[in-house]
């Protein structure tokens, strides 16, 4: 192995420890987000941090990277104590973070978002052609594929991540913190993520990996670490755990992973969706033709691989996205018109892919957002007035119900931790009567608890009566959930199946485009 | 709270502060105590009921603009046009008291704001017709129309509108129901200040209890969400946007009602631009812009008597307001030499190209 850089200080003793956290607390008002927590990370290896939503994952690893200041506790990089008290520090002591929300400028190419923010080496100038050639070595040197002079806004999100990889690298980071990486990628995007992760472990890195997918955390990681309620529970070498002991260990009790499906009752149509067309970001055909129904008190799960029009379809139907052409009926109403769109509004549960832009305002309150659609109304509004003790019983009420883990739903729900933020969505849209719920990747960042509850939340749906539209890339999550699954390939859908009935092999086949199967399932009644 | 976080939600004041101390400079090379000076404006803004009742002249028509910034600000939007809203308010007002004689004040009165806020208001429609349309740039669209309204007012003060054998571009007295009443006897202080007190505190009531500001502000943090929640974005946008010119506009209409009893020819020295800082210091809060207008009417009061018994030479007291770059239209040099800025006497409608290409 290659001895490390400068950052050794001769005659020091070469620590296996990469970094050392140790007593950290910190505190954001009545709430100890960190509670003497110490973290040791040994030298290339991966090390996990597991822990419920709101646990202090975040938190902990916003301190190493000097987003927040600790309240108590010291850190120590490569064996020597340090305080780094801004971003820009942290990058000099070659720390790399990957956040959940990527920091890129998407008109700028690859290249030019990786020297972003640097000083010109060369004078006042600024050699991009070295810069692209670096980069592309450095990207050859990790596996990581990426082609320098591309725009950023034309790469998918698993590109994107390793564009922030790589910026961290040439950046010369050797301690990378991934938090959540693979929240945003498909099975196949995760895959190459962790055969990049292996080459940096081997090449010396080290890396932090936040993920609430066990399996995953089994597979890439070399020690676990678990936080509950801002404090460790212990730490344990992978090899020597299993999910099942890391799942109580993060929850405090048993957890069951498994969920109780009846037979489904099939109704009228709750979604009918008819030779539908939409154009994507990019200006090209997204959905080309679509045609299903959704009968009341079912689940369709849509199957396929991200990018073929699952976020544009749920857009559309959601009103978000105007269709070229085509017709979708909500439960008997056509939504082409305002009107008719507002006629359905309440009776449409929507969870959005991406929860920043549709699902929540960052800066209103939580109680705000849990009455975003209904703050017109009684029981929230008397005539023109806003009955702000109703919403916040309300809100109160339903953070309970959801778990929403907070101080005060007069909170802004920009302060809450990624999955608490997510239980805010879901709160208010699976709180009521819908008809129809559009649910995209719905337990997207939530922890095991969690999301066993959402899943059972959606079924409940179900049981009701409402037509549930349930879209995820994980074709396993998609199987088990659903009644009914179609497989979109190319904005088009290959086929609709029931999971007991097709071959796992054939609905593959459907996801890669080279079958198309011309019976379509019908409901069960 | 923690003190990092104090100190941010303190930055307007900061801001302020490193502005006048700021100020303290040209002071000094003018040759006068900085200490003195700042005292000076003190005493002429508060000390006596005089200077207190030219605050409150100078703060009306920045509240009222400050008003109408706010608005947009909680809408997402930015509307530097307030100044040409002030202009068009107060035309429209000056026109309803010239030309409707005969009719008691308390119809006459709010004939005349009722006419400035329309007028306002469409000044303002224009600009959100093409942000909602387009997706022009509002912050181009209301500079603009700012030209287009002072020229409007110049040209008809000075030509239509102008009182026969005046040696300056004015009008005649506008009908004296038309006017608003004195509310401190010998002073210039006018009811224009209570209206739009009034103002603030209905806002306050609008943005802090009510369905309609909430959509609003919806619209303004996150107008992809609202739309989700079924929120007519693109009216509401256009709705907040005309309420910020009506209210700009009631300030141009309380200028000429209340103070000028006359349209005149520029005679709005800036305000709807230091509305701009009056509404962003404030954070587009109604009841925090009470507040910073009331400052900056003070500083702006206060300035002129200072000016006047100090003895400065007349522009630099404009730094005491904090940022001389906002308070007028920028002027650059034309390519003959000639300076084309609002030096040359009256404002001269010469202006030339700023410096880089445009297009
Ligand atoms: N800026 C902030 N202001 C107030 N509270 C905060 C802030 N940031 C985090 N918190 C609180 O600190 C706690 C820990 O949050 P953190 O984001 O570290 O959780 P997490 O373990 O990353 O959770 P998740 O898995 O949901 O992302 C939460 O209760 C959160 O509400
Ligand atoms: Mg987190």
């Amino acid at each position: 192995m290659t001895p490390r850089g400068p950052e050794t200080a001769p005659g020091a003793l070469p620590s296996v420890d990469i970094l050392r956290m140790e007593g950290i607390t910190k505190r954001f008002g009545p709430v100890l987000a960190n509670d003497r927590v110490t973290l040791a990370v040994r030298r290339g290896t991966v090390h996990a941090l597991l822990g419920e939503n709101g646990a202090g994952k975040t938190t902990l690893m916003n301190i190493l990277f000097g987003l927040h200041a600790p309240d108590e506790g010291r850190v120590l990089l490569r064996g020597r104590p340090v305080e780094i008290r801004s971003t820009r520090e942290a990058i000099r002591r070659r720390i790399g973070m990957i956040h959940q929300q990527f920091t890129l400028v998407p008109p700028l190419t690859v290249a030019e978002n990786i020297v972003l923010g640097l000083p010109p080496r060369r004078g006042v100038f600024l050699d991009l052609r070295r810069v692209e050639r670096e980069i592309e070595s450095l990207s050859r040197a990790y596996g990581l594929d990426v082609d320098p002079r591309l725009p950023v806004w034309a790469l998918p999100v698993g590109m994107q991540q390793r564009v922030e990889i790589l910026k961290a690298l040439y950046r010369r980071a050797d301690l990378l913190i991934l938090d959540e990486p693979t929240s945003v990628l498909t099975p196949a995007e995760s895959e190459a993520l962790f055969a990049i992760i292996r080459r940096l472990v081997a090449e010396g890195h080290s890396v932090v990996f936040i993920s609430h997918k066990l399996e995953e955390v089994m597979r890439i990681s070399d020690t676990i670490t678990v936080l509950r309620h801002g404090r460790v529970v212990d730490t344990v070498r992978t090899a020597d755990t299993t999910p099942a002991e890391l799942a109580r260990m993060m929850v405090g009790r048993d957890v069951v992973l498994r969920l109780f499906k009846g037979p489904p009752r099939a109704g009228g149509p709750a979604l009918e969706v008819d030779d539908l067309h939409a154009v994507g970001d990019r200006g090209l055909p997204a959905l080309r033709g679509v045609t299903f129904t959704v009968a009341r008190g079912e689940i369709l799960g849509i199957a396929g691989v991200d990018g073929n029009g699952q976020a544009e379809l749920a857009e559309v139907i959601a009103g978000l996205r105007r269709p070229t052409a085509g017709r979708i009926r909500i439960d008997g109403r056509d939504v082409a018109t305002p009107a008719g769109r507002r006629a359905v509004a309440d009776r449409l549960a929507y969870i959005p892919a991406d929860r920043g832009r549709f699902g929540v305002i960052l800066d209103f309150t939580i109680a705000e957002n849990l009455a975003l659609k209904a703050f017109h109304r009684p029981p929230f509004s008397r005539g023109p007035v806003l009955d702000r003790s109703r919403i916040i019983d309300h809100a109160r009420a339903l953070a309970e119900r959801f778990d929403i883990r907070m101080n005060s739903v007069l909170q802004p729900v920009r302060q809450l931790s990624g999955g608490n933020q997510q239980k805010v969505v879901l709160a208010r849209e699976m709180s009521g009567e819908p008809v129809l719920i559009v649910a995209v990747q719905p337990s997207r960042g939530l922890d095991v608890g969690a999301s066993e509850y959402v899943l059972r939340t959606i079924l409940e749906q179900r049981d009701r009566g409402a037509g549930v539209l349930y879209i995820s890339m994980e074709l396993d999550e998609v199987l088990g959930l659903s009644d009914r699954v179609a497989v979109l390939y190319g904005g088009e859908i290959m086929g609709i199946v029931r999971p007991g009935d097709a071959r796992l092999e054939d609905i593959s086949l459907m996801m890669a485009g080279s079958l198309r199967t011309a019976q379509t399932a019908a409901p069960a009644q | 709270m923690n003190g990092r976080a104090l100190a941010g939600r303190l930055l307007p004041v900061w801001a302020v502060l490193v502005a006048l101390l700021l100020g303290m400079v040209p002071v000094g090379l003018a040759g006068v105590n900085p200490a003195a000076a700042y005292e000076e404006i003190l005493r002429g803004a508060l000390a006596d009921v005089y200077g207190f009742a030219t605050t409150l002249v100078k703060t009306t028509p920045l509240l009222f603009a400050g008003l109408g910034i706010a608005v947009a600000l909680r809408a997402g939007l930015v509307n530097i046009g307030a100044e040409g809203q002030i202009y068009m308010g107060g035309l429209a007002a000056a026109v309803v008291g010239l030309s409707v004689h005969g009719l008691p004040s308390v119809v006459h009165v709010p004939l005349a704001l009722l006419a400035a806020g329309a007028a306002g208001g469409v000044w303002a429609l224009v600009p959100a017709l093409l942000k909602v349309g387009r997706g022009v740039s509002e912050v181009i669209t209301t500079l603009l129309m700012n030209y287009v309204a002072i020229y409007l007012v110049s040209f008809l003060a000075g030509g239509p509108l102008m009182e026969p054998g005046a040696p300056y571009p004015y009008s005649r007295p506008l009908d004296a129901a038309a006017q608003l009443p004195v509310i401190i006897p010998a002073t210039d202080a006018h009811a224009g200040i209570l209206l739009a007190l009034a103002l603030a505190g209905f806002l306050h009531l609008i943005f802090g209890y009510t369905a309609v500001g909430f959509r609003v502000r919806m619209a303004g943090a996150n107008p992809a969400a609202a739309a989700y929640a079924g929120v007519r974005v693109h009216a509401t946008l256009v709705a907040a946007m005309v309420a910020s010119g009506a209210l700009a506009g009631l300030g141009g209409a309380s200028e000429v009602m209340g103070l000028k009893h006359r349209l005149f020819d520029a005679f709005s020295p800036g305000y709807g631009y230091d509305a701009i800082i009056v509404a962003f210091l404030g954070a587009g809060q109604p009841l925090a812009v009470v507040a910073t207008a009331f400052f900056f009417g003070a500083l702006r009061s206060g300035a002129d008597t200072m000016q006047r018994s100090l003895g400065f030479p007349s522009r630099s007291s404009s730094r005491f307001r904090g940022s001389p770059c906002c308070s007028s239209p920028p002027a650059w040099p034309c390519r003959d030499g000639s300076s084309a800025g609002r030096g040359d006497g009256r404002r001269s409608p010469r202006r030339c190209r700023p410096p880089w290409p445009q297009g």
